[in-house]
């Protein structure tokens, strides 16, 4: 066993877990530290794979910026605590089985279709190194890069005035 | 970038900047005098027409093909840019009265019109969308400009949710086309397209786009939304809406199917058709359930999206595509001028903002005033399509071309569907004329400006209609 699946394995174990914690649990700031949990884990996935700016990007705009932005909310609406919600009838069968459905997916697709027919083209080396990330950004995509800033200011500027007391 | 990718994107960046220093300026100019605002944004836009009409003629690409300059983008720019002008001077007429004066109103508004002419100009579909974004987010913000009335923010609410879902449908397209093809330019799809043939990415990938964009200038399935939001949203923001959503949407409709996926025609027709016929149907039978004034010519928008749609049906038969944009182009001249003059018309009968919308408010205007009535009966001759209005001509180009490429069907169904609309406009100049009532409307002269001059273009333009099919025509995508 190779070191980089028992490191596999040993994320994918805390990934599954921290996902579940995170639907379990009946308090919403764990709920949402266990999110942030997963996000990390993920981002080092995407280490694993040669992505480092991808991972970089994954913590500080998903574990950082928009988790924190969550517990902000939690924490400012007063609502850590989940009231005990009613049970419909028909959720559990239902979940039994559509989990049912995408074990059989997943048992079927890593099985008995072993030789995917999909050929994706090879990504270029520093694909995903900064420096590539910003190269394309900086030049062939500029111009869609400076549309996406006015895009954030005017829905910056839409957020405010809607949200703006009238003095 | 280079001084030639820079010379392409002039008009674009003038605008841009120019409603990013306005949204500074207007923070200094003192609340009672945001008429500085709306004359500065009202500048801003001529510049900015000025300099897209110096590029008329020129045929380019810039940013390594994403930007375009093409007589088609210019016709659709200059018409954007006139839109936007009209949502000044509506807006001017008539915010101030509804109590929803703030000088962001006329900045978001320029934002919005900018990214209107990038979806007529961008030829890489990460482009088109954020012009559709640059688009869409200031007017769900305009739509809900009348905060605290709960009408214009249910109006924002909605057209936010479903836009957004809508931008969503256009994204999935977009990720199915690049994944097909590799590529994001439109030329780009069209080679993959030659080279790999028909396949499944592609016709899914078209039709998601046609979703998305169909919800934009609501066609039938996808015109939910339009009702509610032509009707909470303030008035002057509905009539910029009506026409320059359209505009752009239907010139992003046209630049994706002709330039991308030309090969596509023969699965995209019948679809088309039948959008266009269930649109026009549809639109004209609901209209005549309503009473109040901005729903019936909401559901009358939803109708000439159809209209419009008719002239993109034959874009697979080679011979008549060129006519048939251009009649389509036409019609969207006679779509703006006439619903800028209607909308004009309901606002000076607004007197307050959500009063006197109703068909029963216009009883008596013929007596009372004979100008407004006259020039209301024009807009509503015109969107029937009677003449000596421009709407008969627009018609009958689009008919002629249709019959041309041999969708007889489609040709009947147009002319059925304008007799049905018949009744509810007409029903509207009855009204006006026949019934005794006190109107009292708002002699405004910035909204006097904009219907009176609505109404003589309509009429001028259907006796001398050469020159603008002269433009159109030489306008067309090639």
């Amino acid at each position: 066993m190779s070191l980089e699946l028992l490191l596999f394995l040993i994320l994918a174990l805390i990934a599954i877990a921290s996902a579940l914690g995170m639907l379990l649990s009946r308090h919403a700031v764990y709920a949402a530290l266990f999110l942030v949990l997963n996000f990390a884990t993920v981002a080092v996935f995407y280490l694993l794979l040669n992505a480092p700016f991808i991972a970089m990007a994954q913590i500080t705009v998903y574990a950082g910026a928009i988790m924190v932005l969550f517990l902000f909310v939690i924490m400012l609406l007063g609502t850590e605590v989940l009231p005990p919600s009613p049970v419909l009838p028909w959720q559990r069968p239902l979940a039994f089985l559509l989990a049912l459905g995408l074990l059989a997916e997943s048992v079927y697709l890593l099985f008995f279709r072993q030789r995917l027919t999909l050929s994706l083209p090879a990504t270029i080396d520093p694909f995903s190194g900064p420096k590539a990330i910003g190269q394309a950004l900086f030049t062939g995509y500029l111009l869609p890069f400076e549309i996406t800033s006015i895009l954030l200011l005017v829905a910056m500027v839409g957020a405010i005035l809607l949200t703006r007391k009238e003095r | 970038m280079t001084a030639a990718d820079f010379s392409l994107f002039l008009p674009l960046a003038v605008l841009l900047i120019w409603a990013t220093v306005l949204l500074i300026v207007d923070l200094f100019i003192p609340k009672e005098r945001k008429g500085w605002t709306a004359s500065l944004s009202a500048l801003g836009l001529a510049l900015t027409l000025f300099l897209s009409l110096r590029q008329w003629g020129e045929t380019a690409s810039g940013f390594g093909e994403m930007l375009r300059v093409d007589p088609f983008a210019t016709f659709i720019n200059a018409l954007l840019l006139l839109s936007g002008l009209g949502g000044v001077l509506l807006a001017y007429g008539s915010i101030r009265r509804h109590g929803v004066e703030r000088g962001e109103y006329y900045t978001l508004l320029l934002f919005s019109v900018s990214g209107m002419m990038l979806m007529a100009q961008a030829r890489d579909l990460i482009l088109l969308f954020l012009g559709l974004e640059l688009l869409s987010i200031p007017l769900y913000v305009l739509a809900a400009f009348a905060l605290p009335r709960l009408d214009s923010e249910e109006a924002g609410l909605k057209y936010f949710l479903l836009g957004a879902f809508a931008s969503g449908f256009f994204l999935y397209g977009t990720a199915l086309l690049y994944g097909a093809s590799g590529t994001t330019l439109l030329s780009g799809i069209a080679q993959a397209w030659s080279q790999a043939g028909r396949n499944l990415f592609f016709l899914v990938g078209a039709a998601l786009i046609l979703v998305g964009l169909g919800f934009k200038v609501a066609l039938v399935p996808f015109h939910m939304w339009t009702p509610d939001v032509y009707q909470g949203a303030p008035t002057a923001v509905t009539g910029f809406m009506a026409a320059g959503a359209k505009i752009a949407g239907f010139a992003a409709l046209w630049r994706i199917f002709t330039e991308a996926l030309p090969g596509l025609a023969p699965d995209v027709t019948p679809i088309l058709w039948a959008l266009s016929a269930l649109t026009m149907l549809l639109g004209n039978l609901l209209a005549i359930a309503q009473k109040n004034v901005k729903r019936m010519l909401a559901y009358s928008s939803i109708a000439h999206a159809g209209y419009i749609l008719m002239a993109f049906v034959p874009f697979g038969v080679p011979q008549v595509r060129d006519v048939a944009l251009a009649a389509g182009l036409f019609y969207l001249i006679t779509y703006a001028i006439t619903n800028f003059g209607a909308w004009a018309v309901v606002s000076a009968l607004e007197r307050q903002a959500g009063q006197g919308l109703e068909l029963d408010d216009y009883a008596g205007l013929g007596s009372k005033a004979p100008a407004l009535a006259l020039a209301m009966t024009v807009f509503m001759l015109s969107l029937t399509g009677v003449p000596p209005t421009l709407g008969l001509i627009g018609k009958f180009y689009l008919f002629r071309s249709v019959i041309e490429a041999g969708f007889y069907g489609l040709a009947v169904l147009g002319v059925l569907t304008s007799l049905i609309s018949a009744y509810y406009y007409l029903r509207l100049v009855v009204i006006m004329y026949m019934r005794p009532g006190e109107p009292q409307p708002v002699a405004n002269p910035w909204l006097n400006l904009t219907w009176g001059a609505m109404a003589i273009l309509t009429v001028l333009f259907s006796l001398i209609p050469a020159p603008l099919f002269w433009w159109a025509s030489q306008s067309v995508l090639r």
